[in-house]
């Protein structure tokens, strides 16, 4: 019952939410919290039950939801999964603590939308019935929408109804590739149609072609989310309209569920398509790791920055996932962790300024260290595993990535080390015009350090990010056996040969 | 003519009483004080809509062969007395403003529902028609009901002409069928059918006359041309009623005509009805986007929303038909509740439709812009909503029966839809309120508006019950 439970603690939470007096704001404030952090202790559990070394997937419940047309709820949590569900409530619970002091504009509706977004996301990440999967990916949208569309900045209105358009237009045919795998998976215990994961994965032997549409209908939904070049457009827009905790939410998670899902759904269900698309992928990737980190390097704003350094990460998992290897399959795993801890750090720390100055711009700040030396320390140390130091989360998932990368393609392997040189670049170089050299500007003089309420989940999060840099592998351990049973398609006799004859 | 007889057809017997108690009523009155008709008419198509689901048994034919009164006909009774009730509800504080006091506007509407259910029962063509001008003919003067405004004179006088055109046609092609097959009674047209090799020119002309007729009557593309005007002018309660209980009522037409009686002839309309469903969905989704007056987006919507229940007809199997049953009731509970809240809407001050009315009702009117939230997200096909698991049931039964193409390009039409209808949604969140916006709602209206958003959301996410009362249902 544990992820049931963690999915219905926010979601009975939101209703909860909605039914408080408008006005008692902080007694809105301390259920959400309450609640989110019952998630996140939720999500521990999982972690404590999760049996290590097991490759399938664990902790299943199966409900009967739709009977007539064969939907369950059914879920489940493997090596895949297991991170990404704890990295959703805990950056669930940091969100709302970052919130406190920076909403105060309809407070109730707010917490309503956060807590109904964490319930749909854990639902994505814990489904193992493709109806409820597709159910969950849209319900996000809806409090996501609100999110950027009625907290969000300047464009708002704009960047909502883009980032809603472009999801929606993929999601609808990922609706018809469901549809279809629907039509061809056969529940053995009533021979009816059924849209159990587990079965349709089980069941899937389709013909070439049908493999290339089918992935093309999953894989534009999931590219889009991810999001590959040049399907990416969305997301600076949805990044800097949205408000600190949205954007946090927006990278730390939602562009997981696109690489999640090329994980779950496209190599396991159409592993021939998914060798015909390595290069092509691969290559989106790699333009997608080099043009995010030139974009980002001449970005003015500093979430704008953050927000293309997102696209040049996510080149890196989309990279390692189609290395078709142990190490870029973990490593991009990994990598998916550690983005959502050190961009989602990277994302709350603008805030911090933004709250007391209302600028983003780079040029607005300069030799803020001396009047706000904590936050120039914690920055610091996040943008070191941004870039991937050593000893930080960033380096363990970028150098197996790149591991995976070079036994794949060594060309691959080199443009991909290049981003990063490049994200040293330009992390480093927008910390040197914030933090270093003289107060240009006299009103950053006096500026308020970082406060405890907001020091907190970032500390929470630089904690993280260096006991994965040291120690990542109760992590990996966890992760493997899933990742390897994914890759044993591929390293059946048929399509060990196909790998061979690849046009790298 | 038995007992038997007379209790299959209960529910319409109730609804014609209805109608002639609420003119007398409305005479009897003292000051032309309408809310006496209205009660009548309410309380009357209520209890004739728990009677349709009642009196419903196994499918037996009544009258001669006339009259269906089997499970399709009973849901159906029951949706069109409920769309009639909640019209009525929705209807008082709309003549108020308007200025209109006619007690005859209750009364008419009964008879439309009366027509509908007609049409919904009916086991011949013959039947069908006088179900389809009993509907016409009250619809026409309602449409035409503020006769101090150009538009809606416009309207009616548009509907009027054309409605009676496309009547001509479905007539004309009753003819030639009776012609060819000479029966009018669907089940002995299938019957005739099974049994020839196939059809003749005289038959094959009268499928191609219905066809045309049809698409009139559910304003599906090139034949829609119609109902944008028409819907705009017509009083706003009229317009929903029409694009719900109408649309419906044809549909069930469509369905027991094409999707069963001429279902043998498929060959020859399929592919007709298939490109049907792509422009009407497509056109009607497109010309929404430009749409700068809310009725008419609605109007709009309303044809792209007939564009993929036609894709159900396509599909023709019984699944693809108690998919277009479950639609056509999650629509009837969307589009009711959308126009419901924008009747209210119209009487901030200027009495327009554009998208300005709706500038912060969020904020200003809580339960009225969450009501219209969930009617929106359900139009897009959000889930878990009925909206959403129509769409997908339509759309699941005709790639089951092989129309991949066809659903596909459905679904891309409703992500194009997601655009307006989101608009509507960041309009009333997303903008400041300008001057004093609150208007009243009283409580009836609220009431009705709730439970249809709550409704919406309950048969979307527990939508077995209906999935499975629809199958059975399925004639």
């Amino acid at each position: 019952m544990l992820l049931t439970l963690s999915i219905a603690i926010p979601a009975i939470a939101s209703l909860l939410v909605l039914l408080l007096p408008r006005t008692s704001i902080s007694l809105i404030r301390w259920t959400s919290l309450g609640a989110s952090v019952a998630a996140f202790i939720v999500s521990l559990a999982i972690y404590a039950n999760f049996q290590v070394g097991e490759a399938g997937f664990q902790m299943v419940e199966k409900l009967a939801w739709i009977p007539s047309i064969g939907a369950d709820w059914h879920l489940g949590v493997d090596g895949i999964s297991l991170f990404l569900i704890i990295l959703t409530t805990l950056l669930t619970v940091l969100c709302i603590i970052a919130s406190w002091n920076s909403i105060h504009e309809r407070v109730q509706e707010y917490h309503f939308f956060f807590l109904l977004l964490e319930a749909g996301m854990i639902g994505v990440f814990a489904a193992l019935d493709l109806f409820v999967f597709y159910v969950m990916w849209e319900v996000m949208l809806v409090p996501m929408f609100f999110l950027i569309g009625v907290w969000g900045g300047k464009n708002r209105l704009y960047a909502t109804i883009k980032f809603f358009l472009f999801t929606m237009a993929g999601s609808v045919l990922m609706l018809a590739g469901i549809l279809y795998v629907y039509f061809n998976t056969v529940d053995p215990a009533t021979g009816a149609h059924t849209f159990n994961l587990l079965l349709a994965t089980e069941q899937a032997k389709y013909a070439l072609d049908v493999q290339r549409w089918l992935f093309l209908a999953f894989g534009l939904a999931f590219a889009i989310k991810v999001p590959l070049f040049p399907l990416h457009t969305w997301l600076p827009d949805a990044h800097t309209e949205a408000p600190t905790a949205g954007s946090v939410i927006l990278a730390g998670v939602l562009l997981k569920m696109g690489t999640y899902g090329f994980l779950r759904f496209c190599l396991p269900m159409f592993p021939q398509a998914t060798l015909e698309f390595v290069p092509w992928i691969s290559w989106l990737a790699l333009i997608g790791i080099v043009y995010g980190a030139l974009v980002a390097m001449v970005q003015k704003d500093m979430k704008k920055l953050v927000a293309y350094s997102s696209v040049a990460h996510l080149g890196f998992v989309m990279l390692g996932t189609f290395a078709l290897n142990q190490q870029g399959l973990t490593g991009s795993l990994l990598q998916q962790i550690n983005h959502g801890i050190s961009t989602g750090a990277l994302f709350l720390l603008v805030g911090v300024v933004y709250e007391r100055r209302h600028t983003r711009i780079i040029a607005d700040y300069g030799g803020i260290a001396k009047a706000m030396p904590l936050y120039a320390a914690l920055f610091l140390i996040i943008a070191l595993s941004s870039i991937g130091l050593p000893t930080t989360n960033g380096f363990v998932g970028e150098f197996l990535i790149l591991l995976g990368a070079f036994s794949a393609n060594t060309l691959y392997g080199v443009i991909a080390t290049s981003g990063v040189i490049l994200a040293a670049v330009y992390l480093l170089w927008m910390y040197q015009r914030v933090f270093y050299g003289q107060i240009t500007h006299e009103e950053n003089a006096k500026l308020k350090d970082i406060t405890a309420v907001e020091a907190f989940p970032i500390i929470i999060l630089v904690i993280l990010a260096i006991w994965i840099g040291v120690y990542p592998d109760p992590l990996i351990v966890r992760m493997e056996p899933s990742l390897q049973l994914v890759l044993e398609k591929f390293q059946q006799s048929e399509f060990s040969q196909m790998i061979g004859a690849l046009p790298r | 003519m038995s007992l038997n007889d007379l209790l299959g057809i209960l529910p319409e017997l109730v609804v014609v009483f209805t109608a002639l108690l609420a003119i007398v009523v409305d005479i009897a009155a003292k000051e032309r004080n309408v809310s006496a008709s209205q009660g009548v008419v309410v309380f009357g198509l209520g209890i004739a809509g728990v009677l349709s689901i009642f009196a419903a048994t196994d499918a037996e034919m009544l009258l001669y062969g006339q009259v269906f009164n089997d499970g399709f006909a009973a849901w159906f009774r029951a949706l069109f007395a409920f769309v009639g009730v909640l019209t009525a509800i929705f209807s008082p504080i709309y003549l108020k403003f308007r200025h209109i006091r006619l007690g005859e506007y209750y009364a008419l509407l009964a008879m439309c529902v009366f027509g509908m259910m007609v049409m919904a029962s009916a086991a011949s063509l013959l039947l069908f028609f006088v179900g389809l001008e009993t509907m016409s003919i009250s619809l026409y003067v309602l449409v035409g009901l503020r006769r101090d405004d150009p538009a809606s004179v416009e309207g009616g006088m548009k509907y009027l002409v054309l409605g009676a055109f496309s009547s001509a046609f479905l007539l004309y092609g009753m003819a030639l069928i009776y012609g060819g097959i000479g029966s009018l009674e669907y089940n002995v047209i299938a019957q005739t059918l099974r049994e020839s090799e196939g059809i003749g020119p005289m038959t094959a002309s009268g499928i191609a006359l219905l066809l045309v007729g049809f698409a009139f009557k559910i304003s599906a593309v090139p034949f829609h041309f119609w109902s944008p005007d028409v819907y705009e002018g017509a009083p706003t309660t009229i317009t929903a009623f029409m694009s719900t209980g109408a649309k419906a009522a044809a549909f069930i037409g469509l369905i027991r005509v094409f999707g069963q009686s001429l279902a043998t002839t498929s060959e020859h309309w399929v592919t007709a009805l298939s490109a049907v469903a792509v422009v009407t969905m497509t056109v009607g989704n497109v010309v929404a986007l430009r749409q700068q007056n809310l009725k008419r987006m609605l109007a709009y919507s309303s044809i792209a929303h007939a564009g993929y229940l036609l894709v159900g007809i396509v599909a023709g199997s019984r699944e693809a038909f108690a998919a277009s049953g479950y639609y056509l009731i999650g629509y009837a509970l969307m589009n009711l509740g959308a126009f419901g809240v924008l009747i209210l809407l119209n009487q901030r001050g200027k009495g327009d439709y554009s998208f300005d009315a709706l500038k912060g009702m969020g904020t200003v009117h809580p339960v009225l812009g969450l009501t219209m939230a969930v009617f929106m997200l359900s139009l897009i096909g959000i889930p878990p909503t009925a909206g959403f698991f129509g769409k997908l049931y339509v759309f699941s039964a005709a790639i089951k029966e092989g129309h991949l193409l066809l659903a596909i390009i459905g679904l891309l039409n409703s992500a194009i839809a997601a655009y307006y209808y989101l608009r509507v949604i960041s309009t009333m969140y997303m903008s400041k309120p300008e001057g004093d916006v609150t208007v009243p709602q009283p409580f009836g209206y609220k009431a009705a508006l709730a439970i249809s958003s709550i409704l919406i959301i309950v048969i979307g996410m527990f939508p077995d019950q209906l999935v499975e009362a629809m199958l059975r249902a399925v004639p």
